[in-house]
């Protein structure tokens, strides 16, 4: 098992490795730092100079990947690459427009961002499982109709137009939450509801309909005949042998999210004003911050790979064939 | 005990319901095996469905009383028939490996039938299951308990399968063609064990099969159902000496066997009618041998032919034993002379990686140093169970798989390790027939192009028009009508599949070709056209077989010099009477002794092989065979025999001989 | 006659291939019969067949704004003629009321004044803060301000009479057409969904017929900030949604199909190479390679602005390189899919046998893998048409989609969401685009299922 996982972790190098890299050609070959120094300084301020001035500040004023006019180790180190892109995998993010220290700033900001995204998660899971879980119970049955077209119908409304939608009727309309905001502690709770509750709406319909469809391949199965042929009742059926078996796939769409958590959502926080690494992302495209959006593709890549790596072990949990391999 | 009368199943298609099975009445004593035979698709396994009200989404219950002891099951409430599903009546079925919960534990699969049925759980139920392991033949039960299906072997699992069904003590057990899946020596096992269960517990057993050999082995009534309607029924004896209605004694006539050989095998012609154009009278007529007009006007009714057997059908009279449509196959003996395709050392081994990096910490050995010969229009058989490597050296010869060591030499020349063009050329002279025809023919190409696409590949004919002409007289030689060329496979059965296969086979004409079980999908009446068109073309074009096949009864029908494999490797070859008749090595003995035989007394001493086929990653030391040769001795676990001569064209791996 | 000079955008050439595309397909499928009765399927698949009408509506308001030109501006005889900068399509020509009758800023729909108070000089009165009258809303009720309600059911009663004598005349042909191939049969049991096109159809006619009549005279979903009608703005929403829905496709099309099929096919270090650079891209949440690449696109448009002689060639082509952005982001699933299911085939027999013929790789792959995995591929273009639209929205209210001078559902969300917040809110112009939007994603949802129906051989 270790061993399993020190190869899975090997394996995520080169993968990171190459993520690195095609960042690295998005940000600097695409657009050289003379563009993108352009671009920030607005087109009436630019001179040599500025551009200059701008580059070195930032520290973009180094030779791309090679420096030829260093010694040693620092011809490769004393460069952009290894400044921006490589001291990536140490922690090292560098500082953003504003000045901050980016690494510590995400870590600021990925508990708010949980403390949405996680019971989003969680109850989103809870609630459609169980619907989906419902519908393939009720299968072929009018019931099962009319939940698959509200799931399509679910599917086809904007994710914003939940948010927009929740907004105006519960915080505007009714007035039983504020409309956007964040607290501390345990005040926390007034501002985390609505989003986590349209977080949940707004999934319902595609993931209903991908678990129902999860559970009626199994249903179809020659070992549920067997289960039944033992004359257990249908919803023992269901809970111990179909629920057990459909986990499997169901488990690969899933666990591979939950590092994810911690980026949070782009729109909900920022809709809501919640601190999060959300709502960082969008003031950083907002801004054109080309280094924290840099720095939190890395993440991202970092995060969904050890959701890769989690998958697999969880994996090893629920099925046995793979346990004992 | 159990009494079906007058069932009617059907499913629903397009809002029509379709009925398969068609109004059937039989009933079964305590103790007694009844058997349902029949070919695919007639409705035998719907009809078990039924009984215990387990048919898919799409089955109905039309009509029809089914009663256990007088309780009349179809009209209880679903609860109430909980009751009686899994306890006084219990079923198996055909797949063992799909059929058991991939995760959840034996003991947990069993258990849930005895908390259910006997309100046993904790160290009672475990001791009950324990008990109920052993009954069944697995060893170390306590142990096999907390193991996951994927880790028994395929016997194994139907043996937990049967365990399962006898955890709540049923009256009735209905065995889905349960040994179907399984390998001829394990099939010995499960049907010893089923018959001596059903004897020690005096149960009802409903057996369905489309196997004369299981049901000659099992069975003290049979019920020959054909297209929804049962046909015939009678005892055991009557039924293998006196079989009345002109189906079944077709499927007694289209068994291949040594005594038919260079005879043509009888066949049904045509195909079971589909339900939704089901003929209103004698639902046979069209295919019948005897038909009179009457059978196509009234539905023929019950007649009773003798004490307890009767048959529904017309004419009476008394079975031909041979009608003259029989012509003989001229057999083309000739002389051994040079082999055309000479095989040495032959082996393939799959590496297995693991671990830190994924090195190659072992082999899989399917093929292990395989020696063969094929002689110019003769047919070898390559006989052996499942994963003995038989179709992997089919496939090795045609260079599909890169063997790993050894040499395939093609009338001198050799093929391992060519490449491009010379390959190619080569390949014209041998081609493969698969295994299943609706796996081998590509569904989105018409028949012609099909059949047309070796010629283009290889250069035999570059001329269009010429091509469609070789085509059309392919078409012709195995016996389909010209205009299937501008259709698609879909549109055919699959006997018909197999007969395009053979012509785009024979499209480059080959001197070789290697069948991979060519009719082990198909229904014994469709295996006998096969059967009789692969003869006629050896007589007809000269060319030679290799014929992978796990079937005994056509190895004895069809084959001129038989070679016997297990684990990878060779312990038997020889000319097919001297294989068939005076086995030499204890695995031959055992198989062919294990082959249940359609006759009433087909097996008068059954050797049993313990345990099942090693995997092939680990062989056993010495004689891979020696775990579970009944005369094994100290050497043979030491080193692997060498390949002894009996007689000058015979030959034994086994360290009883020399 | 004003002149006028045809002006072709790189999204116009690409709808226009893909029509041509379109039609191709179509007769390549009339001449495979499996394929035929799949799409036979979908044709008797009622919801599908009517999700097909709505679509097809959709694509045709698209397709009439994918002809583009510039209008001549008057000038004197001799002089070189000189073209307005504003780029136009054949629907801006049609929907030229729509366009042009601009109002001062927002006004409700079926309004007749705007939603401001403003100082107005009124004769007589002198200056009044009041709701000024608006300039083309209910212009032709004059004084009757207050009848709008009877106007504006009269006509639209009137446009639904005349469009329902119009779908009788419709109907009626179908009916002969249908007696004329099978006398016996009931259009209700052909084998083509006739009735549920019809049923739709007369439907759209209902609704449509007189929204457009009253549009004539009204603002019927209001106008917004700058007085545009909001009408107006989702007509043209409706290219950008199809573009960004079909080309992104298309664009991932060619790349997942190829290398999704070569790495499952000769497997191997291809298959490992192709592997990892699917897993890389993976790995980087979607959005954020989006914004990434978006920010990067938008720093070479700003600093190339000679390549565009328009604002519509510049926009134009950002959607363009949204429709690429997004298609090199997503094309790994298709991929995968591909690539599995290319392992399972390769392992069929017919594969072997065409192998054992000596038939060459690519052969095998172009006549025995290709159209054996084009249900898949069929599949996955309906499937993912609907959530490339929804995406757009996203992407455009998050500032890394459509430029922001191009019509679109999102811009137009985002446009209008900032007004949420006023008192009384302006509701008009985000419910126009949610609920467009939810009937174009609906309907290819619809269609996409029915589809997949047809198509997927378990089903079959």
């Amino acid at each position: 098992m270790l061993a399993y996982i020190v190869r899975r972790l090997l394996y995520a190098l080169p993968i990171l490795i190459g993520v690195n890299l095609v960042t690295f050609a998005l940000f600097f070959v695409v657009n050289t730092p003379d563009d993108m120094a352009r671009m920030q300084l607005g087109v009436k301020r630019v001179t040599p100079e500025a551009i200059e001035k701008w580059k070195v500040e930032r520290g973009y004023d180094k030779p791309l990947m090679f420096n030829s006019a260093a010694n040693g180790v620092s011809t490769v180190t004393d460069t952009i690459f290894f400044e921006k892109s490589a001291r990536m995998f140490v922690g090292d993010f560098g500082r953003a427009e504003d000045g901050r220290d980016i690494a510590r700033e995400i870590g600021n900001r990925m508990l708010p961002s949980l403390a949405i995204a996680l019971p989003t998660f969680i109850l989103g899971l809870f609630v459609t499982i169980t619907f989906a879980l419902t519908l393939a119970f009720f299968r072929a049955t009018a019931f099962d109709f009319w939940g698959i077209v509200l799931c399509v119908a679910a599917m086809s409304i904007s994710g914003l137009f939940y948010i927009i939608g929740g907004q105006y009727l519960i915080s505007k309309v009714w007035r039983l939450v504020p409309i956007s905001g964040f607290g501390d502690g345990l005040e926390a709770w007034r501002f985390l509801i609505l989003p986590v509750l349209i977080g949940v709406v707004s999934g319902i319909g595609s993931s209903t309909r991908w678990y129902r469809t999860i559970f009626l391949e199994e249903v179809s199965k020659d070992y549920v005949r067997t289960a039944r042929a033992k004359g257990l009742p249908e919803t023992l059926v269901f809970f111990r042998h179909i629920l057990r078996n459909a986990l499997i796939p169901i488990l690969t769409g899933i666990v591979v999210v939950i590092p994810m958590l911690f980026m949070g959502s782009l729109l909900t926080e920022s809709f809501f004003g919640i601190p999060g690494l959300g709502s960082y992302t969008i003031d950083a495209i907002n801004a054109q911050d080309f280094s924290v959006v840099r720095s939190m593709v890395f993440i991202g890549s970092v995060l969904y790979i050890v959701g890769l790596i989690l998958t697999d072990i969880s994996y090893t949990l629920v099925d046995p064939r793979i346990r004992f391999e | 005990m159990l009494k079906v009368e007058n069932l009617r199943l059907g499913f629903t298609a397009d809002k029509k319901i379709l009925a398969a099975v068609d109004g059937i009445s039989f009933a079964i004593e305590k103790g007694e095996t009844f058997a349902l035979l029949g070919e695919s698709g007639c409705g035998k396994s719907a009809t078990a469905q039924g009984i215990m009200r387990l048919l898919p989404a799409a089955g109905r219950i039309l009509e029809g009383r089914v009663g256990l002891d007088g309780e009349p099951l179809l009209s209880l409430s679903e609860a109430d028939m909980r009751a009686y599903r899994g306890g006084r009546m219990a079923m198996i079925f055909q797949e063992p490996a799909t059929s058991l919960n991939p995760v959840l534990t034996v003991g947990r699969q069993i258990g849930e039938v005895l908390e259910r049925h006997l309100g046993l759980s904790g160290a009672a139920a475990t001791e009950r299951m324990v008990d109920l392991l052993r009954q069944v033949g697995i060893a170390d039960p306590e142990r096999r308990l907390t193991e996951y299906p994927f880790q028994l072997s395929g016997g194994m699992k139907q043996r937990v399968m049967i365990a399962i069904a006898l955890a709540g003590e049923p009256e009735l057990l209905i065995a889905d063609e349960p040994t179907t899946a399984l390998d001829v020596t394990v099939q010995a096992q499960i049907l010893d064990l089923l018959a001596k269960i059903q004897v020690d517990r005096g149960m009802g057993m409903l057996l369905i099969t489309h196997d004369l050999g299981v049901v000659a082995r099992m069975a003290h009534r049979i019920g020959v159902m054909y297209a929804g309607e049962l046909v015939e029924v009678a005892s055991r004896e009557e039924f293998f000496t006196q079989p009345h209605h002109p189906y079944t004694q077709a499927l007694f006539e289209a068994l291949p066997e040594i005594s038919r050989r260079g005879l043509k095998l009888t066949t049904i012609p045509g195909q079971v009618p589909s339900l939704a154009a089901m003929p209103s009278a004698c639902r046979f007529a069209d295919r019948c041998a005897h038909v009179m007009p009457v059978c196509r006007e009234v539905s023929p009714p019950w007649r009773e032919v003798a004490d307890g057997h009767t048959v529904r059908c017309h004419w009476q009279g008394e079975a031909v034993t041979d009608d003259g449509t029989r012509h003989a196959v001229t057999e083309l003996d000739i002389d051994p002379g040079k082999p055309f395709l000479q095989v040495d050392e032959l082996k393939v081994h799959f590496p297995i990686r693991k671990g830190f990096l994924q090195r190659t910490v072992g082999h899989v050995r399917a093929v292990d140093g395989v020696a063969l010969a094929i002689f110019a229009g003769r047919t070898l058989a390559l006989v052996g169970e499942s994963g003995c490597g038989k179709t992997t050296v089919g496939k090795a010869l045609l260079q599909l798989i890169k063997p790993t060591a050894g040499s395939v030499k093609l009338g001198g020349s050799e093929l391992v390790g060519l490449k491009g063009r010379r390959l190619r050329d080569a390949r014209r002279h041998m081609q493969m027939i698969f295994q299943d025809p609706f796996a081998s023919l590509n569904p989105r190409l018409r028949v012609g192009e099909i059949i047309a696409e070796g010629m283009g590949a290889l250069g035999v004919e570059t001329d269009a028009a010429a091509r469609a002409t070789a085509v059309a007289a392919l078409l012709e030689q195995v016996g389909l009508a010209s205009e299937a060329i501008a259709r698609y496979p879909h549109e055919f059965s699959g006997g018909q599949r197999q007969r395009i296969a053979i012509a785009r086979a024979l499209a480059v004409q080959p001197e070789l070709l290697i069948c991979d079980e060519p009719t082990s999908a198909l229904d014994v009446s469709v295996q006998a056209q096969i059967l009789n068109l692969l003869k006629k073309l050896q007589a007809e074009l000269g060319v030679a077989y290799l014929f992978i096949t796990h079937n005994f009864a056509v190895v004895e029908y069809l084959a001129h010099d038989v070679a016997v494999m297990y684990l990878g490797r060779i312990v038997e070859q020889g000319r097919a009477e001297e294989v068939l008749r005076s086995p030499r090595h204890p695995y031959t003995q055992a198989l062919l002794s294990a082959v249940p035989a359609p006759h009433l007394d087909g097996h008068a001493e059954v050797i049993r092989l313990p345990g099942e086929t090693p995997s092939p990653a680990n062989p056993p030391s010495g004689c891979h065979f020696h775990p579970r040769c009944p005369q094994a001795m100290d050497v043979c676990r030491l080193n692997y025999p060498a390949v002894t001569g009996v007689s000058g064209t015979h030959s034994v791996s086994c360290h009883l001989i020399g | 006659m004003m002149g006028f000079q045809i002006v072709v955008l790189w999204s116009d050439v690409l709808i226009w291939l893909l029509v041509a595309a379109g039609l191709g397909v179509g007769v390549l499928i009339a001449k495979t019969p499996p394929l035929l009765a799949a799409w036979r399927r979908v044709g008797a698949n009622r919801v599908g067949m009517a999700s097909a009408t709505v679509l097809l509506v959709f694509v045709l308001i698209g397709l009439l704004d994918s002809l583009h030109y510039r209008a001549q501006l008057e000038s004197k005889a001799g002089q070189k003629a000189v073209y307005a900068i504003e780029v136009l399509s054949v629907l801006d020509a049609l929907a030229a009321p729509l366009r042009s009758r601009n109002e001062k800023t927002y006004s409700a729909p079926f309004a007749t004044r705007l939603y401001a108070k403003e100082t107005i000089d009124l004769p007589g009165q002198g200056a009044v803060r009041d709701y000024p009258r608006l300039k083309h809303g209910g212009k032709h009720l004059g004084e009757r301000e207050d009848e709008v309600a009877e106007d504006a059911a009269f006509t639209a009663f009137k446009a639904g009479v005349l469009s329902f004598v119009a779908w009788l005349g419709v109907f009626a042909a179908v009916a002969t057409v249908n007696r004329k191939k099978s006398p016996k049969m009931k259009l209700r049991e052909a084998a083509f969904a006739w009735d549920a096109v019809l049923l739709t159809l007369l439907l759209i006619l209902l609704i449509a017929v007189p929204l457009f009549w009253l549009s004539g005279h009204y603002h019927v979903f209001g106008t917004d900030k700058v007085g545009q009608d909001v009408l107006y703005q989702i007509l043209k929403s409706v290219r950008t949604g199809l573009i960004i829905g079909l080309v992104t496709t298309l664009v991932m099309l060619p790349m997942a199909v190829l290398l999704g099929i070569v790495a499952g096919y000769f497997r191997g270090w291809v298959d490992d190479l192709i592997q990892y650079l699917y897993t890389v891209l993976n790995s980087i949440p979607g959005v954020l390679l989006i914004a990434a690449a978006v920010l990067m696109m938008q720093v070479v448009i700003d600093t190339h602005p000679e390549w565009f002689s328009t604002a519509a060639e510049r926009a134009d082509l950002r959607l363009l390189a949204l429709c690429f952005i997004l298609g090199i982001t997503s094309w790994t699933g298709l991929c995968r899919l591909l690539r599995g299911e290319t392992l399972k085939l390769r392992e069929l027999e017919y594969i072997q046998a065409a192998q054992a013929f000596g038939v060459s790789s690519w052969r095998i792959i172009v006549r025995h893998i290709l159209p054996n995995l084009m249900h898949i591929v069929i599949i996955a273009l309906v499937m993912d048409f609907s959530g490339l639209v929804l995406a757009e929205a996203v992407l455009s209210y998050v500032g890394i989609g459509v430029d922001p001078t191009m019509t679109s559902f999102g811009t137009m969300i985002n446009n209008a969401r900032m007004e949420l917040g006023r008192e009384p809110v302006v509701w008009w112009s985000l419910v126009a685009a949610f609920a467009a939007m939810f009937i174009l994603v609906l309907a290819a949802n619809l269609f996409a299922d029915a589809v997949r129906d047809a198509f997927d051989p378990r089903a079959a």
